[in-house]
């Protein structure tokens, strides 16, 4: 497959391993690299990049996966507009089995709402189209890879003046989640690998602020093993030269502006909010959409009565230090017995790109214990110095 | 959630509602491609194109020759590393 298959490799890969190693030999100081994107996460367990990597270098699994940070409060919400007998609820087949308070989506589908798995929000239109006397309600979530979709959707629904379709939006922003994680004194973290299908849509400025501000480097990244490991040397390449930048190793799909059809698409639509509720990271300023009040006829908050009740997470469930990388999913107390992907409590394991799913399913005896956060390494345990800093 | 997988777009099968239909490893798959098409760039123009499929959309072209100079990069590397 034309842009799959050159970027899985082996001699390219086992080439970019030793540099890695070289790089790490340099630095000789325990290096933590949070991967942002549960694309990544899924990507590195798959490939068993992990394991290949020094014993020093460690990756964080980060939070961005839409489905892991979505709090059960709005789960709970999307099913009580499925109660209602004459709403056809639509949404992608990621959301299904999440836990909301009492049920997820699947089990409500099983007890009799009209809830319909979709690849494409345009599918809902057809739905739409297709029960005239049925009121279409499509459950959106994601980043801004999946909010230029939607707001596309939600501009043919208008052009064609479709009336009994409207949007729940739940679509969040991954800078402020960045910034949240940043300013959060737990989080000891060397650089980021960056989301690429995000950055393909925001390009590569927004990031800016982590070198500047945070003095912390990024490399934005695709999502095949060559990609992953390229940008992880390129992030020990700028470590080790005291350098804090953005960089941008998947520049065959992401450019500098982004992509700006799509940004247009979604300014149009929608409306940043004020706040929007994390699951595992709580309330994020300015970290969410909604509609515009150009749209307000699709927008589903104000066509139905939602409880819009905060809920909190299971007790036993640790997802929230899971997502900032405080915590190693087999450190959790539930990780692996009580919850499972098939018995799901907390998010990260429900969604294939959680960390917890993925180490569930990839994860080798040989890699768990061996790198973890509370693990004192053989070599020295003095942080890193910020970019262009010096220990003294 | 953010996957993305490449295509080919091979036909254009509605202007007005910007469809066209992509070649992914041999499925042919129909996908709307308002992400990538403005006067610059009309929907006709399109075809040829290589493109990042998600969730039904053809949400930015893939740059060729990006691609081959990373390609490239890595190659040199993998000499230098024997």
């Amino acid at each position: 497959m034309k842009y799959v298959d050159e970027f899985r490799e082996p001699e390219k890969a086992e080439a970019l391993r030793r540099q890695i190693a070289k790089l790490c030999q340099q630095l000789a100081k325990p290096i933590k690299i949070m991967e942002v994107c549960g694309g990544h996460t899924h990507s590195i367990f798959k490939y068993g990049i992990e394991e290949i990597l020094p014993d020093n270098l460690e990756l964080i699994h980060g939070p961005g996966c839409p489905v892991c940070v979505m709090p059960k409060g709005r789960l709970d919400d999307a099913i009580a507009i499925s109660q209602n007998p004459n709403v056809i609820l639509v949404t992608f087949g990621d959301t299904m089995r999440v836990p909301g308070s009492k049920t997820s989506l699947l089990q409500a589908k099983a007890t009799g709402a009209d809830i319909r798995m979709v690849y494409s929000p345009l599918d809902s239109l057809q739905i739409a189209k297709d029960n005239l006397n049925k009121e279409v309600v499509f459950f959106a979530l994601g980043f801004e890879t999946t909010a230029p979709s939607t707001a596309f959707t939600i501009l043919q629904a208008a052009a064609e003046e479709i009336h009994n379709f409207s949007m729940f939006c739940n679509h969040v922003l991954v800078i402020p989640a960045l910034q949240a994680l940043l300013n959060n004194p737990d989080l000891q973290l060397d650089g980021f690998v960056g989301p690429g299908h995000v950055s393909m849509v925001i390009g590569t400025d927004p990031y800016q602020f982590i070198s500047q501000q945070y003095h912390k480097p990024i490399v934005i990244s695709g999502f095949e093993p060559l990609d992953i490991l390229q940008s992880i040397w390129m992030l020990l390449q700028q470590l080790v030269e005291k350098r804090c930048e953005v960089e941008n190793q998947y520049n065959r799909i992401v450019q500098k502006a982004g992509n700006t059809i799509a940004l247009q698409a979604i300014n149009k639509v929608f409306a940043v909010r004020d706040s929007f509720d994390w699951r595992g990271l709580g309330e994020i300023p300015y970290s969410g959409l909604k509609m515009n009040p150009e749209y307000a006829q699709f927008d589903a908050e104000l066509k139905f009565t939602i409880p819009n009740i905060k809920v909190a997470d299971h007790k036993a469930c640790q997802c929230g230090e899971i997502l900032k990388g405080v915590l190693k999913p087999w450190e959790c107390k539930v990780f692996g017995t009580a919850c499972t992907p098939e018995t799901p409590i907390g998010s990260c394991m429900v969604s294939s790109e959680g960390a917890c799913a993925a180490y569930y399913k990839y994860g080798r005896l040989s890699t768990i214990g061996k790198k973890t956060t509370t693990e004192k390494p053989k070599i020295t345990q003095e942080p890193l110095p910020a970019c262009g800093m010096s220990l003294d | 959630m953010c996957l993305g997988i490449p295509g080919k777009i091979i036909e254009i099968t509605n202007v007005n509602h910007k469809l066209a239909i992509v070649d992914i490893a041999g499925v042919k798959r129909q996908v709307n491609i308002a992400c990538i098409v403005n006067e610059q760039h009309p929907p006709e123009a399109c075809i040829g194109d290589w493109v990042l499929v998600h969730v039904g959309f053809a949400m930015n072209r893939i740059n060729e020759q990006q691609a081959a100079e990373t390609l490239q990069l890595l190659q040199e590397l993998a000499e230098l590393s024997n």
